[in-house]
């Protein structure tokens, strides 16, 4: 790989997603400058990095709601480079957008049915629905609640739920602590948790360096649109330079 | 909708049936227009006057192509959220290859159809030709420029809707400046109306449909809905190109029933006057959109009357009287955007505003619920 520190070992897995040499760029502005990463089938990545460091744009590339200007993208093998969202969601990938993007007009479940708009298994969706309110009991409680007065822990745990509604082998995840309680943060990480012992790979952008680490089974360092990083979620945690970078230390 | 689909009846039959009812009212209301008028000839020979409704059959036809107008505006403003400012652009389109149409064609007739029939064949098809070339239009422009949002579309669809007009000011072809006088008046109650019956059918149709959840998706959040799945650039060039064919419709009908089009009816003020009867009837409400348009067009001429009637017999006071009309109509929109800026129905449709004791329609199981942007 190019000249960036490796912490760690990774055990090999089949590769989920392959992203290698990306560029992305905003007019003449380079969000991001060969960005290559790796998500093997039943992992967890997070990418951390400050802001503006490219992590949103690597998971807007991805997910098809971004052109990338040059390098490749692979889902399960096979090139999806430029695909658009609405092509990669029945190939197996869903986004869990920033900012949440719940239709606020709409009720918990009638969200969630949104979430599987590819899906025609009417019997499938029902009980995935049902599963997703295992998953986060809060939300049953709000199940004919309008979303839009749910809080936004409730609003995040909507959000992901419904990614998880389309079946996804590749879930997107952007910022799922921002602006939540501690308390609620972790719970939704404990779920992540589960959502991935289902064979779920998670490709996960943080701010929380530390939540996402320990988590995380790999991660990628970003800076200015590259990969200054790379390592086991453990072994970054403990470098020196993380925790100077990220964790305030 | 109105019929509930336990009634056996398929998909298609439930806009089929509504369909031949309006067909059978507007008959009978066009063969009792013609009776009228032809005993009004009778009466003339005779010597004797009497009412002619051919000054309300004109305002009704005004009506009805605003009405087209909105309701077409409203499937791209309304439920999908695009702010299109260009919508007298393709109703100038369909205006144009319409009028030219009827224009070139008018010596001629089908062979072994009676003179009035052959004229409404084609009439009607002429009619789909301007539909069908602003639809293109709509396409050619909706592909590029619907990426963008909010002002970025509204300045390229203004943008377009002044190309379209500085183009036929300066194609002699078309009559430049002059515009076309000729056109046969071909136009009728019975086909005006008509039109607006298949519009408001088609945006209804649309908006219970799976499309229709799509736009409200983009229009709600797009990126969201872009996760989700939906095409969203595909969902919003297609209801960019069905409100194009209707308001090329909106305008082959306008043009058979005024003497004379010209690239004046077709201005920027045009586009406003119908994004205006959008908002003031609810961005994404038909029924409100329809009830816009019709009090809209009526208003001005209703002052007209009034003021007369203030100003009593004395012309020059009726006179002075009449100027204040048109800002006493941008008084009352002003009033309307304060008291109610979600427009008259906000996102809900007439039955979901009316008081729940009078009788309604069963309502399909699964049409969209009504929930406003009240609060908002």
């Amino acid at each position: 790989m190019s000249g960036h520190p490796v912490l760690g070992s990774r055990p090999a897995r089949p590769p989920q997603l392959e992203v290698s040499e990306l560029h992305v760029s905003y007019g003449a502005i380079k969000a991001l400058r060969g960005l290559s990463l790796k998500v093997g089938k039943g992992e967890v990545v997070a990418l951390i990095g400050a802001n503006g460091a490219g992590k949103t744009s690597t998971l807007r590339a991805v997910s098809g709601m971004l052109r990338p200007a040059a390098g490749k993208i692979l889902l399960d093998g096979q090139e999806v480079t430029g695909l658009k969202a609405n092509e990669l969601v029945p190939r197996g990938m869903a986004h869990a957008p920033e900012g949440r993007g719940i239709f606020p007009n709409l009720t918990t479940q009638e969200n969630l049915e949104l979430g599987a708009y590819l899906r025609r298994d009417r019997q499938g969706i029902g009980r995935d629905a049902e599963a997703c309110f295992k998953l986060f009991p809060v939300m049953a409680e709000r199940r004919r609640q309008l979303a839009g007065t749910l809080s936004g822990g409730e609003q995040q745990m909507l959000s992901i739920s419904r990614a998880l509604m389309s079946r996804p082998k590749l879930l997107l995840l952007d910022e799922p602590s921002l602006g939540l309680a501690p308390q609620v943060v972790k719970a939704i990480f404990r779920t992540l948790k589960e959502v991935n012992q289902r064979e779920v790979s998670i490709l996960l952008v943080e701010q929380n360096a530390h939540l996402a680490l320990s988590l995380a089974h790999y991660g990628y360092v970003l800076e200015t649109g590259e990969v200054v990083m790379e390592g086991s979620g453990g072994e970054l945690l403990a470098s020196p330079e993380v925790r100077k970078a990220y964790l305030g230390e | 909708m109105g019929v509930s689909p336990s009634s056996g009846l398929r998909g298609w039959t439930r806009g089929v049936a509504p369909l031949a009812l309006a067909v059978a009212v507007l008959s009978v209301l066009q063969l009792g227009l013609n009776a009228w008028d032809s005993y009004a000839d009778g009466q003339a020979a005779l010597g004797a006057e009497v009412f002619r409704p051919d000054f309300l059959v004109y305002l009704s036809s005004l009506v009805a192509v605003n009405v087209v107008l909105t309701v077409s505006l409203n499937i791209v403003n309304g439920m999908t959220g695009q702010f299109s400012i260009g919508h007298a652009g393709f109703m100038a389109v369909g205006a144009y290859i319409a009028g030219k149409l009827s224009f070139e064609v008018k010596e001629l007739a089908i062979s072994g159809l009676p003179h009035a029939v052959s004229d409404q064949v084609l009439f009607t098809l002429s009619l789909l030709a301007g539909g069908a070339a602003a639809a293109l239009c709509g396409f050619l422009v909706g592909l590029p420029s619907l990426r963008l949002k909010g002002d970025y579309l509204a300045i390229v669809t203004l943008g377009f809707g002044e190309i379209i007009r500085v183009v036929v000011q300066n194609t002699p072809a078309l009559g430049a400046a002059l515009g076309i006088s000729g056109i046969p008046q071909h136009s009728s109650l019975f086909m005006v109306w008509l039109w607006v019956f298949i519009t408001v059918l088609a945006a209804r149709r649309i908006a219970n449909s799976s499309h229709g959840r799509s736009l409200w998706a983009i229009r709600e959040d797009e990126v969201a809905a872009e996760a989700m799945g939906v095409n969203t650039t595909g969902y919003k060039v297609r209801s960019f190109v069905v409100s194009s064919f209707f308001a090329g419709i909106a305008g082959g009908l306008f043009a058979h029933f005024v003497p004379i089009i010209n690239p004046g009816s077709f201005t920027f003020v045009k586009s406003m006057e119908v994004v205006v009867m959008v908002v003031a009837g609810g961005l994404g409400s038909t029924t409100g959109a329809i009830l816009a348009a019709v009090m809209l067009t009526l208003l001005p001429e209703g002052l007209r009357s009034l003021f007369l009637a203030v100003g009593g017999g004395d012309a020059s006071l009726a006179q002075k009287v009449d100027q204040v009309r048109m800002p006493v109509y941008g008084v009352l929109l002003v009033v309307l955007m304060l008291v109610r800026p979600q427009g008259l129905f906000g996102t809900k449709e007439i039955w979901d505003v009316l008081p729940k004791w009078l009788p309604r329609l069963p309502r399909a199981p699964n049409s969209p619920p009504a929930r406003g942007k009240e609060a908002a």
